[in-house]
Formats: C-alpha cells, sequence, structure tokens
C-alpha cells in the first residue's frame, strides 16, 4: 500500500483546520491573554511583597490590599480565558471531528457496491470511529499549543543571547541532538502506530463478522475456538499498541534528559566564564531561568510530536478511505431521465467480477415496456448479476445496455436506479420504526397509502399485533421478525414507491405459498403496467410471464413463453419437472 | 470499578515497580536544580574548577538515572496496561460469546461491537497513562505541602484550607463527567450502528436512491455525538481553570495573611518568597493530578459498561439432573411447549410432538407462525415458558449447553458465511478432515459448483457471502452442518434457494447417507416435507395439523390447500394414486 508523506498529511489536516480559520485566531488571542495574566501574577505577588516590607509593625496594609485585590481580578479573568480557550478548543476539535466523519460517510456513500464486498464492516467502523478520534484526541489542542511553545522558545532565546552569547553555543550541540533524537523517535513509531491502527481495525473486523455468527458459533459449539481465533488478533492488537506506544512515549524522556544534560554543561560553562570574569553571577541565574522556559516547550513539543505520530497513522486510514475511489462518475453528458417507459434492451453483454473468471457471455435480452420478464436457471449461473448490471452496482465489460433506446451509460445513475423498484431475497430494514422503514423517507406518504399496502402485502394485521403497531421501532432487541414478514414488508415498500420498472429478486423466497397466493392480486397490480424483472425458483410465480429467460452458466440457453418452453422439452422443461417430483419418485 | 480491580490486582507488583522508576525520575529531575543552585551558591565561590566538574558530572549522573528509569518505567506502564487490556478484552469476548440470546438481544450487537473495541481501547489508555503521569503529581503535591508546612506552618494553612473547594470542584466534575462520557459511548453505539446498516443495505439504499437521505441520517447521529462530545469535553474542561483559580486566590490570601504576620512580627518576607515558589510546584501538581482525574473519568464510565456486559448474570443456568433415565423410546420430544418472546402474545402455544431416533419432522406454515422459534427453543436459544421439551427422554434444561449443542448440525434461515475459504466455513472451527469435509460438500450438492467454479476448497468466500448466489451460499451452510455427522439436522428453510433439481438430490443423499439422523426440516416447498415421518402445520403458534403427508391430505385443510396450490394438482388424485398403489 502507498505510504502517504507526512507532509501530505500535515496539508490535509491544515485543510480541515483551516476551515474555522476564525476560531484558531480567536483561540490563539485567548492563549495569549491567559498567558499574559498569569505571568502578571507574579509581578503584581511582588509588588505587595515589597509593601509588606521587612520591618514588624511597618505593613503599608493599603497598598497591600491594593495588589491583592488587583491580583485576585487578575486570577478571576486569567482563569475564564483559559476556560474560554478551552472551550474554544474543543469546539474546533467538535467541528473537525463532525466535519471528518461526514466526509468519509460521503465518500461511502459514492463507493462502488463492490468495495463494500471486499471490507469488512468492522474495519470500517474501527475508521470511523476509533481513527478519527483519535486524529481529533489533540489536534487543535496540539496546534495552539505548538503555537505557544514557538513563541515562548523565540521569546526565550533572544533573551539569553543577549545575556551571554557564548553559553548559546551549548544549545547548538544539544538542540540538534534533541531534533535527530525526537526524529529517530518518530520515525520508528510511525510505522508502529501505523500497525496498531491496522490491527485493531482487523480485530474489529473480525469481532463484528463474529458476533454476527454467534448464534452458529453457539449452535455448533465453537465459541472457545472462536474466543481463541480473537485472542490471537487480540494479542497482535495489544502488542502492536505496546510497541507503539513504547516508542511514542520514548521522545519525552529523551529530550528531557538532553534538556537536563544542557543545565548541567550551562552550570558548568557558566561557572567557567563566571570565574574567567567573563559574565557575573546573576547572569547565570537568569540565564538557567530563561533555558528552563526555552526546554519546557521544546519538551512539551516533543511529546506532541511523540502524539502526533498516532494521530498521523489514523489520518492515513481515514484519508485513505475519503480517498477511496468513488463510482465512475456520470458522463459529463449524463442526463437526467425525464419519462421513463421502460424498454430495455441488452446487447452481446459480458461482464466478470474477475478477470478470466466470466459470469455472463453473449447475454441478450430485450424486454418491451410493461412486459414480464422472467430469469431462471440453476443457482451460480448468473441471474442476480443481470440484476447489479441493470441497477449499475457494476458496469458491464462489453456490450450494451439501453434503456428507452438510451445506453444507460449516459443516463445519471441515481436518476436510472430511481427508475427501478426493488425487492430482493436480503431483505434490508434498519432500525426505526415501522411506518419509517415503509416509507423509507419520502415523506408525501400518508398513514392510509401505507396501511393500504401493507394490506396488500398482507402484513397489516401482523403489524397490529405489534404493542405499538405501524410505530413499532424495528430494531435487534425484542421485535421478533421472521424472515417471510420482512419480504413482506419490502414488498409494501416497493409498491409504495412508483417507479415504471420493478425488479423481483426472489422476493418472495421466504414467504408461504398460501400467503404468497393471498398477496398475489396485490403482487399483480404492483406489476401491472411495470417492465418487471423477475428471478424464482418457484416456476410457478412466473409462468405468466411474456418472456422466460433461461440462463445456464453464464448466457441464455433457451427462451419464450412458458408453453413455448415447455413444448421444447428441453432443459425448462427439466427444471419445471422437477417441482413436482416426490421423493418416493426421484 | 471493582470489577476493573480485579485486573490491576495481578499486576500490583509489576506496578508498583512502575511507580517506584516514576518516583526515582521524578526525585531526579527534582534533585538537578538544587544541584545546579548548589554550584552557583556554594562551589563556584570555592573557585575549586575540579569541584565544579565533579558536581557537573553528578548532575549528568542524575540525567542518566533519570531517562533511564523514566523510560523502562514508561515501557512497563505501556507492557501492564496492554496485558491487563488483553485479557479485559478476552473476557469481554467470552462473555459476551456466551451471552444467551436474550442478552444480546437486550445489548444489541452494534452496542457490544463499541464495547469491545471503543470502550477497551480508552481503559486502556486510562490505565497506561494514569501510571505514567499519575506519580509526578501527588509526589510534589505531598512534598510541595511538606516542605511549606515546615516552613510557615500558619500560612501552609491557608493554602490547604482551599484543598477542600478543590476536591469538591474535582468531585463535583467526576461525577458529572462519569455520566456524560457513558451517554457519549452510548450516542458512539447509535452512530455505529446507522453505518453498519449503511453498510449492509448498500444495495437497496444505492436502488432506491436513498443516499441523500442516508445521509442526513448520518448527519444526524454524527451531530449528536458531536454535540455530546463536547459536552463532556466542556465539562472536564472547567476542572483545569477552576483549580487553579482556587489555589491562586487561597495564594493571594496567604499574602494578605502573611502581611498580618509580619506585621505582628512572627514572619519575615522572606519567607513569603520562598514559599511562593513552592506554591507553583503545589499548583503544577494539583493541575496534574485534576488532568489524571478526568481521564479517569473517561475511563471509568468506559469500565462501567465493560462491567455491565461481564457482570450480567447467568440467565440460562443447568437445571440439576437427578440422573434417573427414563428410559424412552423418542429421541425428541416437544411436550405441550408455550412460548413468548415479548410476554405480550405467544408466539408458540402448545406445541407437542415426538420424534424416533432417524425419524424426520417436517415444519410448514406461514410466515411467523413460529417455526423458527421452535428451533430456537430445541437448541436452547430461548427457554420455554410452559411445557419442556426432551431429548432421549430427558429435559434439554438439565444438559450443559455444549453436550446439547453438539448433537446437531443447523442451518439458520439467516444464516452467515465468513470471508475466509470454503473448506474453513463448512469445517467452522471444528478440525474435521479434509475428506470429512469434501463428502460433507457432496452430500450437500456443493462439491459440482465449488470445483467447477471456483477451482478448490480454499477458494475464498467474499464478505457476507457476497460472491455467491444464494443457492450456492445456502449448500456451503448444509455442508457445514452434515460435516460432522450430527444426531439431529435442523435444516430452518435451508434450501429455499436450490432449484428444484438440486433440492430433490439433496434430499436423496440425506436420505442414502443420514437414514439415523433425526431431521427436523422447515421448508415452504411441499414437495421438500412430504416424505417426511411427522408432518407439523402451524399457524400462528398453534398445532393445527400434525401427521403425514397422506393424513395431512385428509384432515388438514390448510395443508391441502398449500399442496394443491403448489402442484396445481387436485389432492384428490394424490390419495387416488397412493390409494391405487
Amino acid at each position: 500500500m502507498r505510504k502517504l508523506s507526512k507532509k501530505y498529511l500535515i496539508v490535509r489536516l491544515w485543510e480541515y483546520l483551516s476551515r474555522y480559520r476564525f476560531l484558531l485566531f480567536l483561540g490563539a488571542a485567548f492563549m495569549l491573554l491567559s498567558n499574559f495574566l498569569s505571568l502578571l501574577g507574579p509581578r503584581l505577588s511582588g509588588k505587595a511583597i515589597d509593601a509588606i516590607g521587612t520591618k514588624k509593625g511597618s505593613v503599608d496594609f493599603k497598598t497591600v490590599f491594593y495588589y491583592a485585590g488587583l491580583m485576585a481580578v487578575f486570577y478571576v479573568l486569567s482563569a475564564v480565558f483559559s476556560y474560554a480557550l478551552s472551550l474554544l478548543t474543543i469546539r474546533l476539535t467538535r467541528n473537525v471531528i463532525y466535519q471528518m466523519r461526514k466526509d468519509v460517510f460521503e465518500s461511502l456513500s459514492k463507493l462502488p457496491v463492490s468495495f463494500f464486498d471486499r471490507y469488512q464492516t468492522g474495519d470500517i467502523i474501527s475508521v470511523v470511529s476509533y481513527d478519527i478520534d483519535t486524529v481529533n484526541q489533540s489536534l487543535a489542542g496540539d496546534f495552539l499549543q505548538i503555537l505557544q511553545s514557538v513563541i515562548t522558545v523565540l521569546f526565550s532565546f533572544v533573551m539569553m543571547l543577549t545575556i551571554a552569547p557564548p553559553m548559546v553555543l551549548i544549545f547548538v550541540v544539544t538542540i540538534p541532538v534533541s531534533v535527530m533524537m525526537t526524529k529517530f523517535v518518530t520515525g520508528r513509531s510511525r510505522p508502529l502506530y501505523r500497525v496498531r491502527s491496522k490491527k485493531l481495525g482487523e480485530l474489529n473486523g473480525f469481532s463484528e463478522e463474529m458476533l454476527n455468527g454467534q448464534k452458529t458459533t453457539r449452535a455448533y459449539g465453537r465459541e472457545e475456538d472462536v474466543i481463541e481465533a480473537f485472542e490471537k488478533k487480540n494479542v497482535e492488537a495489544v502488542d502492536a499498541n505496546t510497541k507503539a506506544e513504547y516508542y511514542g512515549t520514548l521522545s519525552g524522556p529523551s529530550v528531557n534528559f538532553m534538556n537536563n544534560i544542557s543545565l548541567a554543561l550551562i552550570s558548568v560553562f557558566g561557572s567557567l566564564l563566571y570565574l574567567n570574569g567573563k559574565i557575573g553571577l546573576g547572569d547565570v541565574s537568569s540565564f538557567v531561568q530563561y533555558s528552563r522556559k526555552f526546554s519546557g516547550p521544546i519538551n512539551e513539543t516533543a511529546n506532541i510530536i511523540g502524539e502526533l505520530q498516532s494521530a498521523f497513522a489514523a489520518a492515513e486510514r481515514v484519508f485513505r478511505l475519503i480517498d477511496e475511489l468513488p463510482e465512475k462518475p456520470d458522463r459529463e453528458s449524463a442526463g437526467v431521465l425525464e419519462e421513463v417507459y421502460g424498454n430495455v434492451l441488452l446487447k452481446d453483454v459480458a461482464f466478470s467480477y474477475q478477470e478470466g473468471q466470466p459470469i455472463l457471455y453473449d447475454f441478450n435480452l430485450e424486454a418491451l415496456a410493461g412486459q414480464q420478464i422472467a430469469i431462471v436457471g440453476p443457482t451460480g449461473a448468473g441471474k442476480t448479476t443481470v440484476i447489479n448490471l441493470l441497477m449499475r452496482f457494476y458496469d458491464i465489460d462489453s456490450g450494451a445496455i439501453l434503456l428507452d433506446g438510451q445506453d444507460i451509460y449516459g443516463i445519471r445513475r441515481d436518476s436510472l436506479r430511481k427508475a427501478y423498484s426493488m425487492v430482493l431475497q436480503d431483505t434490508w430494514l434498519f432500525h426505526g420504526t415501522i411506518f419509517e422503514n415503509l416509507t423509507y423517507g419520502n415523506e408525501n406518504i400518508t398513514r392510509e397509502e401505507v396501511e393500504r399496502a401493507a394490506k396488500a402485502a398482507g402484513i397489516h394485521s401482523y403489524i397490529m399485533s405489534l404493542p405499538e403497531g405501524y410505530d413499532t421501532i424495528l430494531s435487534d432487541n425484542g421485535v421478533h421478525i421472521s424472515k417471510g414478514q420482512r419480504q413482506l414488508l419490502t414488498i409494501a415498500r416497493a409498491m409504495l414507491s412508483d417507479s415504471r420498472m420493478l425488479i423481483l429478486d426472489e422476493a418472495t423466497s421466504n414467504v408461504d405459498t398460501r400467503t404468497e397466493m393471498q398477496i398475489q392480486k396485490a403482487m399483480r397490480s404492483l406489476m401491472e403496467d411495470k417492465t418487471c424483472f423477475v428471478i424464482a425458483h418457484r416456476l410457478s410465480t412466473i409462468r405468466n410471464a411474456d418472456m422466460i429467460l433461461v440462463v445456464k452458466d453464464g448466457t441464455v440457453v433457451e427462451r419464450g413463453t412458458h408453453e413455448q418452453l415447455l413444448a421444447m422439452e428441453g432443459f425448462y422443461q427439466k427444471l419445471y419437472a422437477a417441482q413436482f417430483m416426490t421423493i418416493e419418485n426421484s | 470499578m471493582r470489577g476493573l480491580f480485579k485486573y490491576i490486582k495481578p499486576y500490583g507488583p509489576y506496578m508498583l515497580l512502575t511507580l517506584f522508576l516514576k518516583f526515582t525520575a521524578a526525585m531526579m529531575d527534582l534533585l538537578i536544580p538544587s544541584l545546579l543552585a548548589k554550584i552557583i551558591d556554594d562551589i563556584v565561590p570555592l573557585q575549586n574548577i575540579k569541584l565544579i566538574f565533579m558536581w557537573g558530572g553528578v548532575m549528568i549522573l542524575c540525567a542518566v538515572v533519570s531517562v533511564t528509569t523514566n523510560v523502562t518505567a514508561n515501557r512497563m506502564a505501556e507492557i501492564s496496561a496492554g496485558g491487563m487490556t488483553r485479557k479485559i478484552r478476552y473476557d469481554l469476548f467470552s462473555r459476551i460469546t456466551y451471552l444467551s440470546a436474550k442478552q444480546m438481544d437486550d445489548f444489541t450487537v452494534p452496542s457490544v461491537v463499541s464495547r469491545l473495541s471503543s470502550d477497551t481501547y480508552n481503559v486502556n489508555r486510562m490505565l497506561a497513562k494514569m501510571q505514567r503521569i499519575g506519580v509526578r503529581g501527588p509526589i510534589l503535591l505531598i512534598g510541595g505541602i511538606l516542605i511549606t508546612m515546615t516552613m510557615e506552618p500558619k500560612l501552609t494553612m491557608v493554602l490547604v484550607a482551599s484543598l477542600p473547594f478543590i476536591i469538591l470542584i474535582v468531585a463535583v466534575i467526576t461525577g458529572k463527567s462519569v455520566s456524560v462520557y457513558g451517554t457519549q459511548q452510548t450516542v458512539l453505539d447509535d452512530m455505529v450502528r446507522v453505518l453498519r446498516e449503511n453498510i449492509t443495505g448498500v444495495r437497496v439504499i444505492r436502488a432506491l436512491s436513498k443516499t441523500e437521505y442516508e445521509k442526513e441520517r448520518f448527519d444526524k447521529v454524527n451531530r449528536k455525538l458531536a454535540e455530546t462530545e463536547q459536552k463532556a469535553g466542556s465539562i472536564s474542561a472547567a476542572s483545569n481553570p477552576a483549580t487553579t483559580l482556587v489555589l491562586n486566590l487561597g495564594l493571594t490570601l496567604v499574602i494578605v495573611t502573611g502581611a498580618f504576620l509580619v506585621q505582628k512580627g512572627e514572619t519575615g518576607p522572606g519567607a513569603i518568597i520562598a514559599f511562593l515558589s513552592y506554591f507553583t510546584i503545589i499548583l503544577n501538581a494539583m493541575l496534574g493530578i485534576t488532568k489524571i482525574f478526568m481521564m479517569f473519568s473517561k475511563g471509568l464510565a468506559c469500565a462501567k459498561r465493560i462491567s455491565q456486559v461481564l457482570e450480567a448474570p447467568e440467565d440460562m443456568p443447568v437445571l440439576p439432573y437427578n440422573g434417573e433415565e427414563k428410559e424412552s423410546e423418542y429421541h425428541v420430544e416437544f411436550k405441550k411447549v408455550t412460548f413468548s418472546y415479548l410476554h405480550k402474545r405467544n408466539n408458540l402455544t402448545d406445541i407437542s410432538f415426538t420424534l424416533k431416533k432417524g425419524e424426520t419432522l417436517g415444519i410448514i406454515g406461514p410466515t411467523g407462525s413460529g417455526k423458527s422459534t421452535l428451533i430456537n427453543l430445541l437448541l436452547r436459544f430461548y427457554d420455554v415458558d410452559g411445557g419442556e421439551i426432551l431429548l432421549e427422554g430427558r429435559d434439554i434444561r438439565t444438559f450443559p449447553l455444549p453436550e446439547l449443542r453438539r448433537r446437531f448440525g443447523v442451518v439458520f434461515q439467516n444464516d452467515y458465511l465468513m470471508a475466509e475459504s470454503i473448506e474453513k466455513n463448512i469445517d467452522y472451527f471444528r478440525g474435521l478432515s479434509k475428506t470429512e469435509i469434501e463428502k460433507a460438500a457432496d452430500y450437500a450438492q456443493a462439491k459440482d459448483f465449488i470445483l467447477e467454479k471456483r477451482g478448490d476448497m480454499d477458494a475464498d468466500v467474499a464478505i457476507r457471502g457476497n460472491n455467491l448466489s444464494g443457492g450456492q451460499k445456502q449448500r456451503i451452510m448444509i455442508a457445514r452442518a452434515l460435516a460432522a455427522k450430527p444426531e439431529i439436522l435442523i435444516l430452518d428453510d435451508a434450501s429455499s434457494a436450490l432449484d428444484y433439481q438440486t433440492d430433490a438430490s439433496l434430499r436423496k443423499a440425506l436420505g442414502e447417507h443420514f437414514a439415523d439422523t433425526t431431521t427436523i426440516m422447515i421448508a415452504q416447498r411441499i414437495s421438500s416435507i412430504q416424505g417426511a415421518d411427522h408432518i407439523l402445520v402451524l399457524e400462528d403458534g398453534n398445532c393445527i395439523g400434525y401427521g403425514t403427508h397422506r393424513e395431512l391430505l385428509l384432515s388438514c385443510q390448510s395443508y391441502r390447500q398449500i399442496y394443491e396450490l403448489q402442484t396445481g394438482r387436485e389432492a384428490e388424485s394424490f390419495l387416488q394414486a397412493e390409494g391405487g398403489r
């Protein structure tokens, strides 16, 4: 995987911070003010102590109270400013973190469907929760801190230069050494932090996957094995964390060490200079004070740089996800479908998910507006793939797909997809009320319409038997809803969406025959006037189709109406006969 | 918190050593400036260059000791924190794995996932950071107070008087932030949930062009999370300025009090000046301590969430078994079983049936009639509300769970595949032999497509099995259920995506190779179950028909109706054909 350069990461991070330039500026101002005020404190206390005097009974209480009062006021002000500064920093962090999560989600919503077939859900979640959190743990705070450090360091450096230029030479040695040490440490720690982020993502991916299969694990009694497999990943993640943190925390003590060394050198050389009469003793003492002021922020900065490594490693994962190639953008010329009739034509279509493993080839299909097209064939023949291509979840390798005579690649994706309603075998419901799931964001649908659709889909009475009826929240807990019922809900949802084309991919495979019969009328009205693509195993469902395509090994082997196909006595006839086979005569 | 202590305890001595090293390092850092003072004040006047170099050397020695102890202590802190986190995460995952289905329903998967990742991670940070920076503050605070105490007890008392206020502030803020951090993690759960739904439902969302709607939905939780984070941050942010302010005001009071003392001649201004310089140390120490408390409150909020799971009680105890085998001719027996998930409406009512070893039970009925629920009860994912389920004449609640479930091979309706090789998916951690796996794949009619399309058993299954068709997935799951030659085989709508031919071949293979296996098969197609020894027709949780295919055609109207709908034949014609045989 390409490594993102530090410079690139800093630029990207700065883009986020700089959106809130005003907050940053204000923060810097508050910081200076609060520092200034707190520095004033000692001066005022000095004045107050001067007023106390040295002799018993000679205290100038008026002045003492005056300065003590001033001190109190300044301290309060300083506290207010530093609190305001904290609030600002927090606000800044909040804005950045919010924006980052938003950007990642934005990117996710543009990624091709194939991305989600490749990446573990848990790993993606880890980026959005853990990595973004790590980036922002200290980003805004660190930025201000570094700013403050730079100011203090510059100030102290100038002061030291004015006191004793020769002694500054000591720093000529120690500072580069400190810088080199920090560089060495960060050079070591960043790859380790990268490993840590990756391992945490893997751990999360694994636990997410295993928790989804918890019931299976328990049914097979494989708990201990799963726990053991988890433990392996857990140890890896913890080790990666320990190693990274160890190197990360190395920079603080080592720079502190260099500071202590310079202090020792200063005292020795300072003393020597004094003995040679080059400087006064007072100079040594103030030089020492400034050098401590000098080393404090350097220490702090080194610590921050250490911490920043983990932020960089996490930022890399975040930006990588944001930069993931989105679905090929619609062509510039791509238009919006004004009116859809529903004539669909697939011409010599070839497609493979992986190169060299063709799934469809020489695939031809013509559906006229309002026709019902059934696609049948053994599992794995490529039936669902046809749907993936129609909806442009995947793009064809060669050939052409036309909608109303227009190449679908010349139509905007969202517009194309809106032209279809879809009921899939894998039903998807989200955490929300049944009503919300049925209308799914379409606020124009009334309660009556929803109930009508639910009644037609044969799910109304079940919904009414739930404690809150249509307002029952569907979630992981409590409401046990069977797969067949889920399918009925998605059918009701499809009934409520108004489009010219309909895709039913094993839409009723988990619905019992009687319920299916009961909703057949509704299904027929759902399919009326629409171009329908139906995939079903139960051939009874598709008997009335205008055209049945029999797909085998990636291409159409037979086509025609039910009667025509039976008359051919080919593959379809065999499939059809198998339906009525029983154990006795098989 | 007590839960957390259990993990800290084994590392007690190790952590004490860490703290000792940290203590040494802190002492060295404090010693160096005073050595400097000594050189300038005492040594330089002696004009002895050798001595200057010697004391300079001592300073460097102190610096070396400081850096080595510090680095070692940091490393040890990370190691012990890592060790504790590993154990916590291990125990948490173990407990989660063994949570009952009902408990899992209550916690919900997204919440459990974030407890495993985000919460354990925050606890790890707390454990490490507290060791790394938690020593210096208290040492300096106590040291500072002791020194000022010997210097000027009265003034020190003024300063100490401000401590209760600080303790109060820190206590209030910590208490508040623990609960806000708790809320923050709950909102994080919500965000994780929306994210998960968007990943698993990507096809539907794209198909319905609901990306914008989903963006809004995410934005809502994102905003809420950011707001909670800000709230939590703002609360803790108050601690630092508040502590500083109280101490600084205390200091002002010290000066005023000092003025009175000087007036009375009880102290000199020099003492006050010295007092002030130590005061800076005390202030910094105090700030360090509040910082630790803030970190502690976040860690504690997370630890609480972890404890909730760890301390979840065992809600499905194994009932005592008195040992007396009631000889039973039945392998599996349901006796008037009644059950309800929400205790509002029965999901199953008075269900009874018996199966002898090797017999097959077919279950059919409308969606939501309780078919899968029955399986959940038999495998003891939930406990019956009334009646009992017997295995070889013994109540299943008296079996230890592993012993009970070892007998089963199951395919659930919403079963899952791992993103691993096909072989590993069939094996499912059981360490089965290659032959067993291949045989199972063969029986499950999966061998052909595996060899033909995917090359071999090592071919990878994509996440959520997305590179396989519905029927291919089902066949791998069936192979998984068959691979260990189970005593009881459960197939919950496991062949719905299979074409009829494959389905028939599967049933044939089952009949030939699994004749001794007691089988329970839920299906929508009558053809899948019509050969079963017993068929149970469920409707609304009630048994509305029980018997053989033939008996049910005669006696059960619903069954008869389904048959006619599915085959397009009159039930009479079947019965006549049967009769004529």
